[in-house]
């Protein structure tokens, strides 16, 4: 599984280790993390809570430096970024979707799918263009002037998914995105999440605890103790490219 | 990456209005007292400056004895008609002389009375003080010299002994005296020490000697210079003169003194001045104030948006942009506030001038440092809260509820 440097792996992680604290209070949260994840591939991460799943999710989404090992993105190591670097390369090719929708409360539906392109610098008209179109391809065309607080949670995670795809990320990273949702809710954003998947070739990693949920993903990356327990392909819908 | 912030920092503003008015209140009340006591100020010193120049133009008062410390009085001789007429004869630099004695006596037309000072003089005092007529005639020379019961009526004798009645050619006692309105003089209104300056009779000085104060001195001289710039030289001239007069020899002080009105009037001006300067100090503390109000609420406003700073930190926000969007929030604040101030101090200062009677003087310049001061003000107390805003940990910052 592990790709060569410049081997044309979209992602790859190598004897990523990660500490938290210092000392007696120290938490060794990855011991020794390989994971290669190429182009298109729609990815699942599995593991009990405290595993290391949401640390793996941060370390790939460059806001958090792993402690040891290496992180190569599109070959760059992301561990010699700075800050700002990794601020900017979130900007161009990461999308986030959270656990807990993360959308600025008092703030429209519009609004909220805009924030990526304002920091893209977007024109306004372009700007509100795009944000429009992203919430049609999540069909919440006719909310964009509600504000969170008068959405349902699947609306709300729809519109959190619309701000990850509308600058056309490469990766898109998902922390439990079905985690705060009820079971139908929830294959409705699987399923939206495995077309945007197939139909724009975005790459998805995505955290979940359920299984039917899982299923959606081409692979199942198992965690464990901070270590990859088990990889490996579902032989399920989503077809990684090559 | 200014236009970008500015959006973020009007959308921020806009989504909490209310808070966003709280914010700047302090600003607003600071900014707009700063403007209104320095407009107020300016105004009263102005209004001062006016009613001196009203006393009369390029004027010296000569009074017997010197101005001592307070309680202290010194016994001088009064002045003689002989007086005014060698300082006519030898001072070429004044364009008038002017004696004069004044008394208080109480005016009596039918049933009416009115306590009033009267002043006797000659026709030079009206160009010495600056009088002019509004109706009727000043004194002829006849009258000057036979001391005739003729007077010169102020306007506000005219209004409490005539009402709306022509007092012209009508009578008035004063006292045992009953004389003949001939002239009415035109009105000048309060003086800068809030004394009625048209509460005035005048007669000729021989009238008053013989009928009123039973001696010949003479109390005051008024001087008017005919330049300003000779105003100096007159003054010593007219020293030198009433030295010699009074026999004073070179060891002995004055015992007289020669007053300038335009020292007087800097020094009243200089008062008022450091009096708007003073208010205007105490009122740039409250900017001060407001200013600490904007760090506090956005400080709170740091706290309070933590995760929302997360998300702009997670969606590829530098430390550079959540530092300027914060930035640009406080100073956005606190300059709408400052122009809020400064419509407010408008308003304000055209009423309280019409209340108090000072004339409105706009001051573009302590307007525009007003407004500086209040972005100033942002960007001063808005950096500490918008650093700790953009040096947040994104994972920390998501984290919190
Ligand atoms: N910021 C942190 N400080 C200290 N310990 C942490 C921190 N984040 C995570 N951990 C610890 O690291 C381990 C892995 O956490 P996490 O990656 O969140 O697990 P998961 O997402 O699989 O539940 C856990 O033991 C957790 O307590
Ligand atoms: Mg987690």
């Amino acid at each position: 599984m592990l790709a060569e440097p410049g081997s044309g792996a979209l992602i790859e992680l190598m004897a990523v280790t990660k500490v938290y604290g210092q000392g007696a209070a120290a938490v060794q949260a990855l011991r020794g993390v390989d994971l290669s994840i190429a182009t298109g591939e729609m990815v699942a991460v599995m593991g009990p809570s405290g595993s290391g799943k949401s640390t793996v999710m941060n370390i790939l989404g460059c806001l958090d430096a792993p402690t040891s090992g290496t992180y190569r993105f599109r070959g760059m190591d992301v561990g010699a970024m700075s800050r700002d670097e990794r601020a900017l390369l979130r900007r161009h090719a990461l999308g986030f979707v959270f656990q807990g929708f993360n959308l600025l409360s008092r703030t429209s539906a519009l609004e909220n799918v805009e924030l990526p392109l304002i920091y893209r610098r977007v024109h306004s008209s372009e700007r509100r263009a795009r944000a429009l179109a992203a919430l049609a391809a999540v069909g919440l065309r006719d909310w964009a002037q509600h504000t969170p607080a008068e959405l349902s949670g699947g609306q709300q995670q729809r519109v959190a998914i619309a701000r990850a795809l509308v600058t056309e990320p490469a990766v898109v990273l998902a922390d439990e995105p079905t985690g705060n949702l009820d079971s139908a809710r929830g294959h409705e954003i699987m399923a939206l999440l495995r077309s945007l998947n197939r139909a724009r070739g975005i790459t998805l990693v995505m955290i979940t605890h359920e299984p039917e949920m899982a299923a959606y993903a081409g692979r199942v990356v198992h965690v464990l103790d901070g270590l990859v327990e088990r990889d490996a392909a579902t032989g399920g819908p989503s077809d990684a490219e090559q | 990456m200014l236009s970008n912030s500015l959006l973020l920092a009007v959308r921020e503003i806009r989504r909490n209005a209310l808070r966003s008015f709280l914010t700047i209140l302090g600003i607003v009340i600071g900014v707009a007292a700063v403007i209104v006591m320095v407009t107020l100020g300016e105004g009263a010193t102005l209004q001062v400056r006016r009613q001196i120049e009203g006393l009369g133009s390029n004027l010296l008062i000569v009074v017997p004895g010197q101005r001592m410390g307070p309680g202290m009085r010194q016994d001088a001789p009064a002045f003689a008609l002989e007086d005014i007429e060698a300082l006519r004869r030898s001072v070429p630099a004044l364009a008038a002389v002017a004696p004069a004695v004044t008394q208080s006596a109480t005016a009596i037309v039918g049933n009416r009375n009115w306590s009033t000072s009267v002043t006797g003089s000659d026709n030079s005092y009206l160009q010495a003080r600056a009088w002019t007529l509004a109706a009727g005639r000043a004194f002829t020379e006849g009258e000057l010299r036979a001391g005739k019961a003729v007077c010169l009526l102020g306007d506000t004798v005219r209004r409490e002994l005539f009402g709306r009645q022509d007092p012209l050619g009508q009578r008035v006692r004063l006292t045992k005296l009953s004389c003949e309105v001939i002239g009415l003089l035109q009105p000048k209104g309060q003086s800068g020490m809030g004394r009625d300056q048209d509460d005035l009779v005048l007669l000729p000085l021989r009238t008053v000697q013989r009928r009123l104060s039973g001696n010949q001195d003479v109390a005051v001289i008024y001087l008017s210079v005919h330049a300003e710039r000779s105003m100096q030289r007159a003054k010593a001239d007219v020293e030198h003169l009433l030295r010699e007069r009074r026999h004073i020899s070179a060891s002995e002080e004055d015992n007289f003194s020669v007053r300038d009105m335009r020292e007087i009037a800097s020094m009243l001006t200089g008062t008022t001045q450091v009096l708007t300067a003073l208010l205007g100090a105490v009122a740039s503390v409250s900017l001060l104030v407001g200013g600490i109000g904007i760090m506090n609420i956005m400080l709170v406003s740091v706290t309070e948006r933590t995760r929302e700073i997360g998300i702009r930190l997670a969606i590829g926000a530098r430390e550079r942009e959540v530092l300027s969007q914060f930035l640009v929030e406080a100073v956005v604040l606190s300059s709408f506030g400052g122009l809020l101030g400064i419509l407010l101090a408008l308003a304000a200062s055209l009423l309280l001038a019409r209340v108090l009677q000072v004339p409105f003087v706009l001051n573009l310049g302590i307007i525009g440092l007003a407004f500086l001061f209040s972005a100033a003000v942002g960007i001063l107390f808005g950096f500490f809260p918008a650093r700790r805003a953009a040096r947040l940990d994104p994972i920390e910052a998501l984290r919190r509820e």
